[in-house]
């Protein structure tokens, strides 16, 4: 999601790219220029790949032009590319990784013809500038159907958690994780081994390698970049369960399932009401969140893999038609901390911002957050 | 667990060792190469380009040595023939290799090959605890071992190696004797910066299969200082690199086993550790060469 890496304005700068050539008629009244901000690569078969397909998707739209920039470090480069992107003609901006918040509201409030649109962020502010959102959706609800995957396919009932820095959203996907494996699979434990970085493949390749000789036989991730894990993964005989992207084609039979990325769908409505100068007082011009549970989530289940059979396959898909229709959570109670302290109280169902406020991991899973 | 976290510190160790024990010899001819972490940048990208475009890893290796060798070649045109600050070079060379690998390696985001892997050396790799821990690793681990009995005979037994320690300690007296300072400093320079392409090949081709930016993350840096801190002898090299290799085994291990363990400090592990170890070390002698990033008159 964000990748704290060096500033490279070379690389920002050579990484924008105007998407269509086919704008010769350019400037007509209907048209409309969009910027789409990305932190890492754009072909990272994750995070960012799921952005950088959906700005796809927007330009391919009637009287859209997109500009993309990829690998834009989370600091005044950022501000640059949004300048230079304007500069351009945007009238739309998505700035795409966590880290750009501060950048994209001030951004925002010192350009006031331009819509800019913060993916992930949360706006804490009093009133949020007119033409400034954040927009996101929860990733626990379908990382729990994962889950349900992962503990059926595992044989040791140990599978394996790799994370980068203990962010609200990442403790939820851990704990979903857990509850869903846990949930077909009493027996089952999560180990947890963490980077310390959205995406470094050396870290990557040796926490599978540590979990590996645990015996842990299925791997899920909250990485930016996803083939490393895979590659190991599959290398160890183990299975995958994807995030952020599907990436089937990498990880060949070990891959279960996995959630990942709509976009498109929200940004495409993002565009039309800005060409239609009705953005602000909308939905997005807010704090917007999609949920399964309200059957507006940009995140999707991706295909399973082959060897998860159909008795797996429909559990699955059963229990995400419930979720969709709001009769079951994976957060229902009781629900034990570690310690042994109780979470959730029996019967009782946990909230999104209860949910993302939690700091202490489920019973089952083995390892510790970090503590500054 | 020990044989794991033993057999581990040698395989993260060798991307240490690599790029180390080419800085050992550019160093001993008097020159200090912090470009070698951008070497070891291009070597990985270079790696993985032509890997995946041949669908040859070995290929790959080869190219990522030729393009260490080229980075680190301008970097020696720069402080042996320019006379630049040694220091300032090296840094200049790795943000110019951050940048345009960066830049060139978009593509290559995201895209995979097979990882060469491990290789059981038959026979010895069964000889019980070390079989395991020694001999059942990658290729590149094993040339690493040939590499470090090679480099330590060269520049303790040979005239090559000689004129080489000569270079650094007292260049004046090698030019006096009839060789040329500067060309023995070229030479070791990108002899140096092939092994640190090799070093970034091994993580990129060898280990994980695939590039990612920035994907050295300061394991250049790191084997720089190995070199400084280990008296600039191949053994303490290798015990040095080795070191890093177990302590960064150590802190995913002991995530895996759910020790509770604050997890900055699993993080600082690696570097502290081997500091500590190599300053006291290396707090017994001062062999660093005379002529350490003096530059050298003109030819």
């Amino acid at each position: 999601m964000s990748k704290v890496g060096l500033s490279l304005t070379v690389a920002a700068v050579a990484g924008v790219t105007v998407l269509t050539g086919c704008s010769a008629t350019a400037g007509g009244d209907d048209e409309i220029t969009v910027g789409v901000i990305m932190v890492g690569s754009e072909n990272d078969a994750g995070y960012n790949q799921a952005v950088s397909d959906a700005a796809t998707a927007l330009d391919a739209q009637e009287g859209v032009n997109v500009i993309k920039a990829d690998q834009v470090a989370e600091n005044n480069s950022v501000t640059d590319t949004m300048q230079s992107m304007v500069d351009q003609g945007a009238e739309v901006i998505f700035a795409t990784s966590y880290g750009y918040h501060q950048y994209a509201v001030d951004f925002a409030k010192s350009h006031p013809d331009v819509v800019v649109m913060h993916q992930s962020g949360f706006y804490e502010g009093d009133s949020i500038p007119d033409n400034f959102g954040t927009y996101w959706s929860a990733g626990y609800e379908l990382v729990s159907l994962g889950g349900i995957a992962a503990g059926e396919a595992t044989e040791s009932d140990k599978i394996g958690f790799i994370y980068a820095f203990p962010v609200a959203q990442t403790i939820a996907n851990i704990n979903a994780f857990h509850l869903g494996a846990a949930s077909v699979n009493p027996n089952v434990t999560t180990s947890l081994v963490n980077t310390s970085d959205w995406c470094d493949p050396v870290k990557q390749k040796q926490a599978v390698a540590s979990l590996t000789s645990q015996g842990v036989d299925v791997f899920s991730q909250h990485q930016d970049c996803q083939s490393t894990v895979i590659q190991a993964a599959k290398d160890a005989d183990a299975k995958v369960v994807g995030y952020h992207y599907d990436a089937a084609d990498i990880a060949g039979d070990a891959w279960l399932t996995g959630s990942s990325w709509n976009w498109a769908p929200v940004m495409i409505d993002i565009v039309e009401l800005a060409q239609k100068d009705e953005f602000t007082g909308s939905e997005y011009n807010d704090n917007w969140l999609g949920m399964l549970s309200d059957g507006n989530s940009s995140l999707t289940l991706a295909d399973f893999g082959p060897s998860v059979d159909d008795a797996t396959k429909s559990m699955i898909e059963e229990h995400k038609a419930s979720i969709e229709a709001g009769e079951e959570s994976i957060f229902t109670g009781p629900i034990k901390c570690q310690d042994g302290s109780l979470l959730v109280a029996e019967g009782e169902t946990a909230t999104y911002a209860d949910i993302n406020g939690f700091d202490c991991l489920v019973e089952g899973v083995v390892g510790t957050l970090p503590k500054s | 667990m020990i044989t794991i976290i033993l057999a581990g510190a040698i395989a993260t160790g060798t991307a240490i060792l690599l790029p180390a024990l080419g800085e050992l010899i550019t160093e001993r001819a008097g020159i200090t190469n912090l470009g070698t972490e951008g070497a070891m940048l291009g070597g990985a990208l270079a790696g993985v380009m032509l890997g995946i475009k041949t669908g040859s890893p070995w290929l790959g290796i080869l190219g990522a040595i030729v393009i260490g060798a080229l980075v680190s070649a301008l970097f020696a045109w720069s402080v042996v023939i320019r006379r630049a600050n040694q220091l300032a070079a090296g840094l200049i060379i790795w943000f110019l290799m951050l940048g345009l690998t960066s830049v060139i390696g978009r593509s290559y985001n995201g895209q995979v090959l097979d990882p060469i892997g491990t290789l059981a050396i038959p026979l010895l790799s069964e000889i019980p605890v070390l079989g395991p821990i020694l001999f059942d690793q990658s290729p590149l681990v094993y040339l690493g071992y040939i590499l470090i009995g090679v480099i330590g005979w060269v520049l303790a037994r040979t005239r090559v190696g000689l004129k080489v320690r000569a270079t650094g300690e007292r260049p004046l007296v090698v030019a006096a004797a009839g060789s040329q300072p500067h060309r023995i400093q070229l030479l070791a320079t990108v002899i140096g910066g092939g092994l640190a392409g090799l070093g970034g090949a091994y993580l990129s081709v060898g280990t994980v299969g695939n590039w990612s930016t920035d994907m050295t993350n300061g394991y250049g840096f790191v084997a720089v200082a190995v070199v400084m801190f280990s008296a600039w002898r191949v053994s303490w090299v290798t015990v040095g690199s080795v070191l890093f290799g177990a302590a960064i085994v150590t802190a995913s291990q002991l995530q895996a086993h759910g020790f509770a363990i604050n997890q900055y400090l699993l993080d600082a592990l690696p570097y502290v550790l081997t500091l500590v170890i190599l300053v006291v070390i290396s707090a017994r002698r001062t062999s660093q060469p005379e002529a350490l990033r003096a530059a050298l008159a003109p030819n």
